[in-house]
């Protein structure tokens, strides 16, 4: 399943800070720490999200817009994880 | 030996008696010796008086936190002029208007901002010089860019000034009601008051580290910088990545044996949750010190649980008069107790008292605005009379009195408690917001008609910002596009929590915008 991660990511991130939004707003590429949808709490929920539903570890420095900004790159990113 | 006047003569005197201690240290990229940051802060005020810096100017600081940007603070000090902080994450827009508002003579910042800056500063007609760094990086960025400057022309070695107490030191932005951030102009005299009354207090020592956790436009980090470097105490500059994560700030914590900690309550509150403090060794820690907000009971119930070693102390004070009441609080923290700790007393510095609605010293016990007065209080916002005037009580006799808009009432103990705002403004992890900043920000969307923003209170998070807004277009943008708009014209923390249109916003019968109804439909 290529796009489990992106799906569940976009599920995530729709209920916990975009609630009544339509779905079809948020697009692989729609900048989430830079556009502020999430702030560092929001981002800190996300990480503890990744972590917990995938089993990885990301240090503190990934938490950041390079590693986390759209839906696309933190599918990269859990996916290098598990590699 | 003669009292300070100036905010870096201290540091300078410890940096002549320790040159081999270490100052600041910048995890995982470095640290600086104090004689080492003496040098090269001297650097940065040669390049700068070379620069046409002269004592009674502004100088622009928009670097992300590092030791080069302390470095550039002193070096800035070191000529007289005064620095000006700005938020390196905030919009360039909101930085250049800054910058240009207090005509700076000289920005010092990094080339990832410099196109946006330059781009702003043009529409604003403004047009200071830039010294750029490639990057900040544990002092290098700051040292390769001196080197670069002096292969073109090297600047002569001129003389530290030290300025009297009424020059100004910095100028801190805050938020401003009317949509534009307003500054706050603090003296060296106010500045080393405030230095001087936290030594009296936190007694720092050789051995200390402190952290630097604010980032440098907030007031609580002329605490973290320049308490320890008079002293002979070291920094541990803690980075917005590592903010973000608890379990890795609780970490750097314990692996940096820091011993005094300083932050808004909202990242201990997070660090009590989910930083996993039994699993660390934190021993080292002496002092946990707040301000800027309420802290929750319920959160600092469980930090003290965790921590009980340390001793606690609740710092309450505007921008404009730094830390002016503290508390200590005693523990343990009852499992019975609800309600916030107090504001406890005024600071041995500074003069308060209550005053009701008529400017009178109100009734022992009755509650009425709190005041201040003495050395620590700014000398006023800049080119802002009006609100300067206004933001002040003068006595007949001439003692100016800042009126700091908080509504108080004294406990049985004689300490202050905080019971609410006079006005529209809240604060919110530590920074204050004018709530009519972010509906001026809100505004320049070409969609909103009409914008209103209150704010509740939240158990979590301490408030909760609501923008009510109304529409010009049938169709509305969405949430996505709404926050991304934010994203470009307000800092982060001003950003609304929700977002709720309406056909038409409520009126009252004199037809303006009808808030409590609004907090009534939250």
């Amino acid at each position: 399943m290529p796009d489990s991660i992106e799906s569940a990511v976009k599920t995530f991130i729709l209920n916990e800070f975009l609630p009544g939004e339509d779905p079809a707003e948020l697009t692989m590429q729609t900048p989430l720490i830079t556009g502020a949808i999430l702030d560092s709490i929001a981002t800190m929920k996300l990480v503890l999200f990744l972590e917990e539903t995938w089993g990885i570890r990301l240090e503190a420095h990934e938490a950041s817009p390079d590693n986390l900004d759209t839906i696309a790159l933190i599918a990269g990113l859990v996916h290098s994880k598990q590699a | 030996m003669a009292p300070t006047v100036s905010l870096h003569q201290g540091f300078v005197g410890t940096a002549m008696r320790f040159p081999d201690r270490v100052a600041v240290i910048e995890p995982g990229r470095g640290s600086i010796t104090f004689g080492e940051l003496d040098r090269v802060s001297d650097r940065m005020r040669d390049r700068l008086l070379a620069s046409g810096v002269a004592p009674g100017d502004r100088v622009g600081l928009y670097l992300r936190k590092s030791i080069d940007s302390v470095a550039a603070i002193y070096g800035i000090l070191k000529t007289g002029a005064a620095y000006v902080p700005v938020d390196p994450g905030a919009p360039p827009a909101r930085n250049a208007y800054i910058l240009s508002n207090c005509e700076v003579r000289v920005a010092v910042t990094e080339k990832r901002f410099v196109e946006r800056l330059r781009e702003e500063l043009a529409l604003l007609k403004s047009a200071p010089s830039l010294f750029c760094l490639d990057e900040v990086n544990g002092g290098e960025g700051i040292a390769r860019a001196l080197d670069a400057a002096d292969v073109s022309a090297v600047a002569p070695p001129g003389e530290t000034c030290y300025p009297g107490p009424d020059a100004l030191a910095y100028i801190l932005y805050t938020s401003g009601s009317t949509g534009k951030p307003k500054g706050v102009m603090l003296s060296h005299e106010n500045a080393v008051s405030f230095v001087d009354w936290c030594a009296e207090i936190f007694e720092p020592r050789f051995g200390d580290r402190f952290s630097s956790h604010a980032p440098f436009h907030f007031d609580l980090s002329i605490l973290d910088l320049h308490v320890p470097l008079k002293h002979g105490a070291a920094i541990v500059l803690i980075g917005e990545d590592a903010g973000k994560d608890p379990q890795h700030l609780a970490k750097m914590i314990a692996d940096e044996r820091i011993t005094c900690w300083y932050s808004a309550p909202s990242i201990l509150a997070l660090l009590a949750q989910y930083g996993a403090l039994e699993t660390l060794d934190l021993t080292a820690l002496r002092l946990v010190l707040f301000a800027g907000e309420v802290f929750a009971v319920k959160h600092l119930r469980s930090l003290a649980r965790q921590l009980p070693r340390p001793r606690y102390f609740n710092l309450y004070g505007p921008t404009e008069t730094n830390v002016c009441t503290f508390y200590e609080v005693v523990l343990p923290v009852s499992d019975e107790r609800t309600t916030p700790y107090p504001i406890g007393k005024v600071c041995s510095h500074l003069q308060a008292r209550v005053v009701d609605e008529r400017g009178r010293t109100a009734p022992a016990g009755e509650q009425g605005e709190l005041c201040i007065t003495g050395r620590g209080v700014m000398q006023g916002y800049w080119a802002l009379p009006d609100q300067t005037a206004r933001g002040f009580l003068v006595e007949p006799d001439g003692v100016r009195w800042y009126r700091t808009g908080d509504i108080v009432e004294t406990d049985d103990a004689d300490d202050y408690i905080y019971r609410g705002r006079r006005d529209r403004m809240v604060k919110r992890r530590g920074y204050r917001v004018e709530l009519g900043e972010i509906e001026a920000g809100l505004y320049r969307h070409p969609s909103i008609k009409e914008a209103a923003v209150v704010s509740l209170p939240d158990e979590e998070a301490g408030v909760r910002i609501v923008a009510y807004l109304s529409c010009r277009d049938s169709k509305r943008p969405s949430l996505i596009a709404l926050k991304r708009f934010c994203s470009e014209n307000l800092p982060l923390y001003m950003i609304p929590d929700q977002f709720v249109w309406l056909d038409a916003l409520p009126k009252t019968s004199t037809d303006k915008v009808d808030y409590q109804q609004l907090k009534g439909m939250a």
